[in-house]
């Protein structure tokens, strides 16, 4: 088990010896940095990292500078996941054999990838490592959308979204599938954790990512990345918006222990409406239009049923 | 130590996977990351079979394709251990993109490739097609034409690509099923012999020493990317063969078995040559023998390193030869074979005047036959007699249907 952090306040957390260094070329605005940053803050672990090709990778590792003061490895597009998989079996490996140079110390294995790197092109790869029971985190940078290529649809864009291969015109309102429910997909691996987390829920965070990184075997952390870019709002406004994604329910915060107990962790006091969350952000402008203002409506059901879903499981404790 | 030695008998019959299998055992290899193939699987499943019975320690991930299998070794060879894997054709198509990855990164993973034709038709049985498929990726390839040669090959394999002077992953082929299912004769070394010649893993770089953090497989763009290319390059230029040759110099001492970046059979007078890869090289060594007999003065050249491509060596060794044949068992679509473009390119700007003539064979797994050489080796020396190729350059040889000729 790994010692838990103790974090008392968020001044403490963000002056905290830092592994990620604020040097990258990531947007102004960019929560990637944000996620990251909470993620490396939340254990005193040693840590041995992977990005998949994405934002996160070009704006952190630009020969000869790097951003990462922990070990860290990219490969491709699709096999981060994988590359800290292999990571993690020579660490075993060596650890058997009796070739750590630290034997005391245990790292952590973390890869992040983005929506693009784990819902599409590297889903194989991370179900290979889910189910083959690497003790590995994976953590998603869920922007919804391919940003670091300017703005293709992945299997995560939300419905009505604008994407420059799903673009919103004349004739059409954009995205036409609906997001694709990676959480619940990755827990049914019966892996030991699985969660949704918020940078702006840092608590929960923390919580989550310690929890994860606690237990033997893989995790797997959905996190919201607000993508200023892309979504198009300004990049003084991430925060808010990730509230808004929050307190909407249509990023709802939750976790799945096992693969079946199912925990809400965030029930926003005042729930906003979904269509403030659309509002905010141009790439859902084009919704606003007479035409297309049955999808607002349709987009609040589909929130509210979703959450009735979660906290139905939440109750039944299956 | 947590495992037990095997005890091996001075010649034991095995086939060209289970030499590789042994081959890797011995070496103590600490993660394997593999996906199954036909015809290479035997070399994995062996390891994991030693693994369950206790005769070498580490890691067997048995991973869900052959681009994760080469995604896993280079995480863990990133990790800092020794690493190995196999395939074969399909497999290895897919692994491409990380083969690329994997030699960039300087990492000396060891991949035993079980030469196998690439679909389209499909098909499981041997030629070169991936074998050239991986010829631009980065990696060093040796080539393997017997059981013995796979598992001598293994070792040299590992002693050169972790050196921290290369640095660099290599490839070790042999033929499937010709040699990757034949059992024969191999003689062994045993446990403490083979792996003191190779010794222990030195890590460097290893992102496992959690004192010194390293960032591997950074951005590069068009202010760094050619000078790393160049430098790998470079490396594979000047820095491996001597490597190479200091390897198999180091192994005939101990095994009193010699190698040599371009084999040669029957060369020292020889007016004509096949030059080839894989099984068909002992085939070619029979016929030349038999060619002699009645007076044509014939010679078989092997290519042992392809890469790096021992360019100044095949020059020197085809000098005197007045007719050669480059044999492609790799279709080249749509240009002469790999090996008449590198034999001709090493040729050209010397004083010789050979003749060369390229044949394509064996595509699929199709026998290369005593006949097909015997015929080959009388049309060399119609082209010495003739003083000029009197064949078209490039040829089909054991093809139905009627003569394919190009060129």
């Amino acid at each position: 088990m790994s010692e838990m952090k103790k974090i008392k306040n968020l001044k403490e957390f963000s002056t905290s010896a830092d592994r990620f260094e604020g040097a990258n070329l990531l947007c102004p605005g960019c929560a990637h940095s944000i996620i990251v940053r909470e993620v490396l803050n939340a254990t005193n672990d040693d840590l041995i990292l992977s990005a998949s090709t994405g934002c996160l990778e070009v704006c952190t590792a630009v020969y000869p500078y790097t951003s990462w003061d922990a070990s860290w490895i990219h490969i491709g597009f699709e096999n981060g996941s994988t590359a800290v998989a292999g990571a993690e079996s020579m660490y075993k490996a060596l650890k058997t054999k009796g070739r750590l140079k630290q034997p005391d110390r245990k790292p952590k294995f973390v890869s992040f990838a983005g929506d693009g790197a784990s819902y599409d092109i590297g889903f194989q790869w991370i179900s290979g490592c889910m189910e083959r029971g690497h003790t590995m985190m994976h953590v998603v940078l869920d922007n919804e959308v391919y940003a670091n290529t300017g703005g293709q649809r992945s299997s995560s864009t939300p419905i009505g979204s604008s994407a420059t291969t799903s673009p919103a015109g004349r004739k059409s309102y954009g995205e036409k599938k609906n997001k694709k429910d990676m959480v619940s997909i990755m827990a049914s691996h019966g892996i030991p954790y699985a969660a949704q987390v918020s940078p702006n829920k840092w608590k929960d965070m923390v919580k989550k990512i310690q929890h994860g990184l606690s237990v033997e075997g893989p995790s797997f952390i959905n996190a919201i990345s607000a993508c200023t870019t892309e979504w198009k709002f300004d990049p003084k406004d991430t925060m808010a918006i990730t509230d808004l994604a929050t307190d909407s329910l249509v990023f709802p915060l939750y976790e799945i222990i096992d693969g079946h107990e199912l925990n809400i962790t965030y029930r926003p006091k005042n729930v906003v409406p979904v269509e403030e969350y659309l509002a905010a952000q141009g790439r859902f402008k084009h919704l606003f239009k007479d035409q297309y203002k049955y999808l607002i409506k349709e987009w609040q059901e589909r929130v509210d049923a979703q959450w009735a879903y979660l906290q139905r499981r939440e109750e039944a404790r299956v | 130590m947590a495992f037990d030695k095997l005890e091996l008998r001075d010649i034991e019959v095995w086939d060209g996977n289970f030499a590789a299998a042994q081959a890797l055992r011995q070496c103590q290899i600490d993660v394997v990351a593999a996906y199954p193939i036909t015809p290479s699987t035997p070399i994995v499943e062996g390891y994991a079979k030693f693994l369950a019975d206790g005769y070498v320690e580490g890691e067997f991930v048995m991973v869900e394709s052959e681009h994760a299998a080469m995604s896993g070794c280079i995480g863990a060879s990133a990790a800092g251990g020794r690493v190995a894997t196999a395939t074969s054709s399909q497999g290895f198509a897919l692994m491409v993109e990380t083969l690329y990855q994997a030699s960039g990164m300087r990492l000396p993973i060891i991949l035993n490739v079980v030469n196998r034709a690439l679909a389209a038709p499909l098909n499981v049985n041997g030629d070169h097609s991936d074998m050239y498929l991986g010829r631009d990726s980065g990696w060093i390839q040796f080539d393997a034409y017997s059981p013995q040669e796979a598992y001598d090959l293994n070792f040299i394999a590992f002693r050169v690509a972790e050196d921290h002077d290369v640095r660099l992953p290599a490839m070790v082929h042999q033929d499937g099923f010709m040699t990757s299912h034949t059992a024969q004769g191999v003689k062994t070394l045993d446990d403490d012999t083979a792996y003191g010649f190779v010794g222990d893993f030195k890590p460097m770089n290893d992102m496992l020493d959690l004192d010194h953090p390293v960032s591997h497989g950074v951005q590069t763009e068009e202010d760094w990317h050619f000078e790393h290319k160049a430098r790998q390059h470079r490396d594979l230029m000047l820095n491996v063969a001597p490597k190479i040759q200091a390897a198999f110099d180091a192994f005939e001492k101990l095994s009193g078995r010699k190698y040599n970046m371009v084999e040669q059979y029957s060369m020292e007078d020889a007016d004509v040559a096949v030059v080839c890869l894989g099984t068909s090289v002992e085939t070619a060594r029979e016929v030349a023998l038999e060619m002699r007999k009645e007076g044509i003065k014939a010679g078989v050249v092997g290519i042992r390193v392809l890469r790096p491509f021992p360019f100044m060596k095949i020059a020197e060794v085809l000098k005197d030869v007045k007719a050669i044949a480059a044999l492609d068992r790799s279709s080249p679509n749509g240009a002469p074979g790999m090996l008449f473009n590198e034999i001709a390119g090493a040729l050209f700007n010397t004083d010789t005047k050979a003749l060369l003539s390229g044949y394509v064979y064996g595509l699929g797994g199709r026998d290369l036959t005593k006949a097909h050489l015997r015929d080959l080796y009388k049309e060399l020396q119609a082209n010495v007699d003739a003083g000029k190729v009197t064949t078209q350059l490039q040829q089909f040889i054991g093809v139905r249907g009627p003569k394919l000729a190009f060129l």
